[in-house]
């Protein structure tokens, strides 16, 4: 799997691919699970609390990623199902879709994972995930006072994140 | 090339009932295809849990690097999903037609228990004469 493509950083957002209010939640998660961030835009049903949803969430992607890993089927060496894997080793996956919503996902090298939640009839968000990354770089991990593996409480980060979200949705 | 890499049908309790390979490399054994079908139908349900909103019924299709898992799921929650190229077309057609060779060759099969692996020998030539006539009308595009 190719991460990036090439090193260069996106300099202007991608172009939106859908119109109308449709981004419901994003969240951030480090490579052990620690939910960095949580934003909400748009969702009427809760289900659980936050700290069991973050678990969930973080549970599904997981599992899912096993098992894109194991069902690969362009590559015969695919070890058992359930093995742990670094990120990008093994067939991930960049999104899925069900009839109410569609979460798209994207892993760092360093695996921070980015999800998205959106409405169910978006396009390929891949892109705008890459445009989130670098805004995350920007403003995130160039911040001389945050401390890697802690919530992220930069206030740059989270306006830039809530216009960029309404300019996609 | 083959279009479509494997199909699985799953009962209502996760429990594989049907597997076939058309073609993928390194073929899974029965352990790990009865281990994977039960972890689809957990992400099947947990997906449902996470929705935003009410009245989302589980995955319809899971676009991974190098595959497309899509997903139909029956009233009654059996569970037929195929694995196929990215960006493959038209498979909610190809469920939907399993589906019916499946009502029409299984369940109406007086010797086949319900909830139990298919082996029933005019839904295996019905099913690969459907999964032909798909390819040669994929050819044709």
């Amino acid at each position: 799997m190719q991460f990036f493509g090439g090193s260069e950083i996106s300099p202007s957002p991608p172009v939106p691919t859908a119109t109308g209010n449709n981004a419901h939640r994003m969240y951030i998660f480090n490579r052990n699970g620690v939910c960095l961030l949580y934003r909400e835009w748009n969702r009427p049903l809760h289900t659980l609390n936050p700290q069991q949803d973050h678990k969930l969430m973080f549970g599904l992607l997981f599992s899912l990623k096993s098992l894109t890993a194991k069902m690969d089927p362009t590559n015969a060496e695919k070890g058992n199902l359930g093995i742990p894997q670094f990120p990008g080793q093994g067939c991930s996956f960049h999104s899925f879709r069900t009839n109410t919503y569609k979460l798209s996902f994207m892993e760092t090298p360093s695996g921070i994972k980015f999800i998205l939640i959106t409405n169910p009839r978006t396009g390929d968000l891949r892109e705008t995930l890459k445009y989130i990354y670098n805004l995350y770089v920007e403003y995130v991990a160039k911040n001389a006072l945050y401390t890697p593996g802690t919530l992220i409480r930069c206030e740059l980060f989270n306006t830039a994140l809530d216009q960029y979200v309404r300019s996609i949705a | 090339m083959a279009a479509i890499y494997s199909l699985y049908v799953i009962n209502k309790s996760g429990g594989l009932i049907f597997y076939k390979d058309y073609g993928s490399k390194g073929r899974m054994d029965t352990n790990d295809s009865l281990r994977v079908a039960s972890l689809w139908h957990s992400m099947h349900a947990i997906s449902q849990q996470l929705s935003p909103t009410t009245g989302c019924t589980g995955i319809e299709l899971l676009e991974a690097d190098t595959f497309d898992l899509h997903c139909f799921q029956s009233l009654t929650g059996t569970k037929f999903f195929v694995v196929c190229e990215p960006g493959t077309q038209n498979m909610e057609d190809l469920l939907k037609a399993v589906y019916e060779l499946y009502t029409d060759y299984v369940l109406k099969n007086p010797f086949y228990e319900m909830e139990m692996p298919i082996r029933c020998e005019l839904f295996d030539i019905n099913l690969t004469r459907a999964i032909q006539k798909d390819r040669v009308a994929l050819l044709g595009r």
